[in-house]
């Protein structure tokens, strides 16, 4: 599976998608492999805000644990509530229907400064 | 295999208790209508020969440590003396209320006296504390003490536990359950402690550190007394995870390393059986200025009387409902009384031996990512045997020999390790074939893969799903999906 | 030296293997400022039979072994059937591991699951862990758990809890920095709940209660507000008590040596977890669950792990590794022995039995039951004279009760607390009665 260039990415792989001011947030395909089958999500309740760095949503897989944490400050406007009777979406498709939190974001210009598709695959091989 | 809800219901008249021998009232009377149960616990009614027949079956579907080689890393699944069985049944020790009066308890309470100073002798520390009843207990019991000692220093700013990357789960676990946050120092590439790691975090909101001695990598810490000494240094207090005793057993002590708390796992190095996950035993040991804080009731001598001691002001208070494990202590006991100090000496030997004998045999077939000497344990790693191998399939294929596979997975700083303990009471017979063994199967990951993939192929089960297990959790008997 | 399994030729090849000369090279890596310190027991070892001997000497030091057991406290005197321990001994049970790999554990963990369904039943809650350590740090786990659903710094808890519980519970709470209310009781002995705080992560009740009073829990969920129910019950009791389950509680805990575990001075113990589904996640503790294999035979495997500290370390619900396994599998094959049927039959002899002894005791001059709150098995006596040389006599006659410190530390002066089990036969009750009465 190849990583979308529309998309940026975290060094702890997480990818972002933004449409206007919203930030739509899931795992990358290595993230979700190296999990395993995921079996539960914990997502956070619509309109609570975060800061950067702060735990958005878990991912738990049999044997681990695998946190998301919200790239800038905002609000979560959605989370995908599919993920709570099929978590196992995430592992079949990561970077669409596996989508986990959409948050309004009050600066999109930072995604700027996230990884894009290359240097995210770079840093992938570098491992 | 049914579970004990399968089997037809026998209505057979109870025998096992004397018909009343009072005058009944009857429990409507007796209690009220209101508080008495008006439904009947689904536990079944069945004949002895089929209870008897059901918990036979399902004991031949367990793996114990006289079925075979166990070498579980970090467990020291050591063979478990049966004598330890007889004693822990004397009725004169096991039916013994526990709010008993200290004086019609003398001889368990001298036992327990004694064994918390053997304890004290092996640690080289001057406080003993019988009541936590496993490690992670042990461990928090632990943290409780660096609280309360920080608390009545109003040191309260230290709130801080630092801990290496290797460290087992139920360390920073323990930690955070007592109020502290922790932060990991990473091991440096000879897979020890990292010291500029650790002083660069030493500052007045540390409360200490928690270490294994030696680490979870089998890999004694050669820095200890500097790691210790400069931990003091910088105001902190330095607890050990005991799990790993078994490798220094009468050559060192951790009180002489500059350890404040050690814990014992009773249940390991002291061979009392681990009960498919329990009852266990954690004793600590602390150094003097902890003593203070030990739990209540301390067991004191007076003369030649034992008494308990419930004044000790600034005590903790208690962590269990009474002495900790005694009838497991009793067993460590006994076991401490048959080995005697060389026969300790002999069990670290030979501990130390086998694990080195081990990793030798196997280096040159599995990557060993720390090749020095080792202690009573190794790592080694099942990457890169084959591709698409991994250890879980190494250690699925282990069953299929009737060898219980090592610990998998563990230290996390070891990509797909594998952590082998072969304790002190395994022969060269069982070692060379466990060599063999696990030789034959790194051919196999090359020229048969799908033997390891789809093992094990000779388990009372295959290989189980884990993610249905965890998505839809069933934990008790689905007895209304069934009628 | 008998469990070790080398010959010194063994020793001398391995050694060559792996390419070393003596067994001290091995040992080189421990400083030589720590080994010089070193300093053995000063302890020789004994033989196996003079182990069996040493002990025997001190069992028979334990005179309390011997005394006809009124004694309770949460740890009581009840029969246990033989096929018990047979089927601990088997050595494929006892000396097992932690079941971390099912496809040789299916004895360990399919047993679990049983001990997680009959606990279910006893206490008429969805989900049970498969045991902690007692029933004092179960009740602790407990409080820890409510704190972390509802984050509010404090719980109220009855103050007719065990002394012990109350002790063990003070010094979890102390440590994450909950503060504890306690409740008072009324003159009848149950909970005083007309004025619970409202900020409290949860109300923690006993029943019966360290009065031997058995708490109605009927209305009291709904008297709460949002703070958690937890309630920790005696599981002989759940034998013909109607269970918390069945008035909403939210977590049920208790003490399980009564189902067929030995008083052993106090531990090994067994703690009874028991929650509502919705709190799964935050549940402490191992759980055993129910899955198939490849072949889709049905097995059963440690579930929901990710909430405990092999993964989620310094984030897991608890810290707890180890627990009480195999006294998790003796009170199975107790319930399994005796069936609901026997478990029936035990709790009304027990039931039955304490109330004779009451009504017989309560006949006595200048003695009396101050707490007039229903009882199952245990109630309090107030005595005349000095209630703890009465307790004396009492042991010297062989007759073993809770001390009168009991419940002293209840505020009620002066008194006996008194367990009654299925063993007492009533040529025992009835000389107990001739022992109290003979006193002044």
């Amino acid at each position: 599976m190849g990583y979308p260039v529309e998309y940026r990415y975290t060094r702890d792989h997480e990818w972002i998608s933004v449409e206007g001011n919203v930030a739509r947030i899931g795992i990358t395909d290595h993230a979700q492999s190296e999990l395993g089958d995921i079996v539960f999500v914990e997502l956070p309740s619509v309109g609570s805000a975060v800061r950067t760095g702060e735990i958005l949503a878990t991912v738990e897989s049999v044997k681990a644990v695998g946190d998301v944490n919200a790239p800038f400050e905002g609000t979560v406007r959605e989370v995908n509530e599919a993920l709570e009777s099929a978590p196992e979406t995430i592992n079949a498709a990561p970077h669409a229907d596996g989508w986990i939190v959409a948050i309004e974001i009050a600066d999109p210009s930072a995604v700027d400064d996230l990884l894009d598709a290359a240097a995210y695959e770079a840093l992938l091989s570098d491992g | 295999m049914r579970t004990i809800f399968e089997y037809p219901s026998h209505e057979r008249s109870d025998g096992l208790f004397p018909e009343p021998d009072v005058p009944t009232a009857g429990l409507e009377r007796l209690i009220g209508d209101g508080l008495l149960r008006t439904d009947r616990p689904r536990i079944p009614d069945l004949s002895e020969p089929t209870v008897a027949r059901h918990y036979t079956a399902l004991s031949k579907l367990n793996y114990g440590v006289e079925d075979g080689f166990y070498p579980l890393g970090s467990c020291t699944m050591k063979y478990n003396p049966k004598v330890n069985e007889t004693v822990a049944r004397h009725p004169g020790l096991a039916h013994l209320h526990p709010l008993a009066d200290a004086e019609t308890a003398q001889g368990t309470l001298a036992f327990l006296h004694h064994l918390a100073e053997l304890l004290g002798g092996i640690a080289g520390l001057p406080g003993v504390s019988l009541q936590p009843v496993a490690g992670a207990h042990g461990e928090l019991t632990g943290m409780f003490l660096f609280k309360k000692h920080f608390e009545v220093r109003g040191e309260t700013e230290r709130r801080r536990i630092l801990l290496p990357d290797s460290a087992h789960g139920t360390n920073p676990a323990s930690a955070a359950v007592a109020g502290f946050s922790v932060t990991q120092v990473p091991s440096d590439d000879r897979g020890l402690i990292d010291l500029e790691g650790l002083e660069r975090e030493l500052d007045g909101t540390i409360a200490g550190v928690m270490l294994t001695v030696p680490n979870t990598l089998g890999l004694f810490e050669r820095d200890i007394l500097a790691v210790t000494e400069k931990v003091h240094a910088a105001g902190g207090l330095c607890y050990f995870d005991g799990a790993n005793l078994n490798s220094f057993l009468g050559r060192a002590r951790p009180g002489d390393m500059g350890a404040d708390v050690f814990h014992f796992n009773l249940h390991k190095t002291l061979s009392t059986p681990h009960g498919g996950g329990g009852p266990g035993a954690g004793p600590i040991a602390v150094s003097e200025p902890l003593v203070d804080y030990l739990p209540v009731p301390r067991i004191e001598r007076d003369g030649d009387r034992y008494v308990f001691d419930w004044d000790p002001p600034d005590s903790i208070g208690s962590v269990h409902s009474f002495y900790g494990n005694v009838l497991v202590a009793v067993r460590a006991y006994a076991y401490l009384l048959q080995l005697g100090d060389e026969g300790l000496r002999a069990v670290a030997e030979d501990a130390v031996l086998n694990a080195n004998y081990l990793q030798a045999r196997l280096k040159s077939t599995y990557p060993l990512p720390y090749d020095r000497l080792c202690k009573h344990e190794f790592v080694l790693s099942g990457a890169n045997l084959a591709e698409g191998i991994s250890t879980l399939d190494v250690a699925k294929r282990l069953i299929d020999y009737g060898i219980h596979p090592p610990t998998i997975y563990f230290p996390l700083i070891v990509r797909e390790a594998l952590m082998i303990e072969p304790t002190e009471t395994e022969g060269k017979e069982t070692l060379d074939r466990f060599a063999d063994v696990m030789e034959r199967i790194a051919v196999e990951a090359r020229d048969e893969p799908e033997l390891l993939h789809e093992a094990p192929h000779r388990a009372p089960v295959r290989r189980l799903d884990q993610a249905r297990a965890a998505r839809n959790p069933v934990l008790r008997y689905p007895f209304d999906e069934l009628s | 030296m008998r469990y070790l399994s080398h010959s010194d030729a063994d020793r001398r090849e391995m050694l060559a293997s792996i390419g070393v000369a003596s067994i001290d090279e091995l040992f080189a890596d421990i400083p030589a400022a720590v080994t010089d310190r070193f300093r053995p027991l000063g302890l020789k070892g004994r033989s196996e039979q003079e182990v069996v001997s040493t002990l025997a000497d001190s069992a028979g030091r334990n005179s309390a072994a011997d005394a006809v057991c009124f004694a309770g406290g949460g740890v009581y005197d009840h029969y246990a059937p033989s096929l018990v321990d047979h089927v601990l001994l088997r050595s494929e049970f006892f000396t097992a591991y932690t079941p971390y790999q099912p496809e040789v554990s299916q004895g360990t963990l399919t047993a679990m699951f049983e001990f997680q369904t009959m606990i279910c039943e006893l206490t008429g809650m969805d989900v049970a862990n498969a045991s902690l350590y007692d029933g004092a740090t179960a009740v602790a786990e407990a409080a820890l758990m409510a704190e972390r659903l509802k984050h509010r710094g404090r719980i109220a808890a009855a103050g007719s809890l065990f002394a012990n519980v109350r002790r063990v519970l003070g010094t979890y709470c102390w440590a994450s920095g909950i503060e504890i209310v306690d409740l008072p009781h009324r003159p009848s002995g149950v909970c005083d709940l007309s004025d619970v705080p409202e900020d409290v992560a949860a109300i923690v009740l006993q029943s019966p209660n360290a009065f031997g009073v058995i708490e109605p829990l009927d209305g009291v969920k709904e008297r709460i507000g949002d703070a958690l129910l937890i309630v920790s019950a005696n599981p002989i009791s759940l034998g013909v008590l109607e269970p918390p389950g069945a008035f909403d509680a939210d977590i049920v805990v208790g003490e399980g040596q009564p189902l067929g575990l030995p008083m052993a001075y106090g531990g090994p113990l067994l703690g009874l977890f028991a929650s509502k589904t919705e709190y799964l996640r935050q549940i402490p503790g191992r759980v055993s669950g129910r899955t198939v294999d490849v072949d889709g035979s049905v097995g059963y495997t440690m579930a929901a792990q990710t909430r405990e500290q092999h993964i989620r370390r310094e984030r897991a619900t608890s810290n707890i590794c180890t627990n009480s396994a195999l006294c998790a599998l003796a009170a199975t094959v107790y319930l399994a022995t005796i069936g609901a049927g026997g478990l029936r039959r035990v709790a009304e002899l027990c039931a039955e039995k304490a109330h004779y002894l009451a009504d017989r005791i309560a006949a006595l001059d200048g003695f009396d039951l101050p707490f007039s709150g229903a009882f199952f098995n245990e109630f309090v006596v107030r005595v005349p004279g000095d209630a703890s040389a009465l307790h004396r006599r009492l042991l010297d006659a062989g007759y073993l009760a809770d001390s009168p410190d009991a419940v002293r530390a209840f505020g009620v002066e002066n008194a006996l607390r008194i367990a009654v089990t299925e063993r007492r036969s009533r040529e025992e009750l009835d000389r107990f009665v001739d022992q109290l009465g003979g006193a002044r």
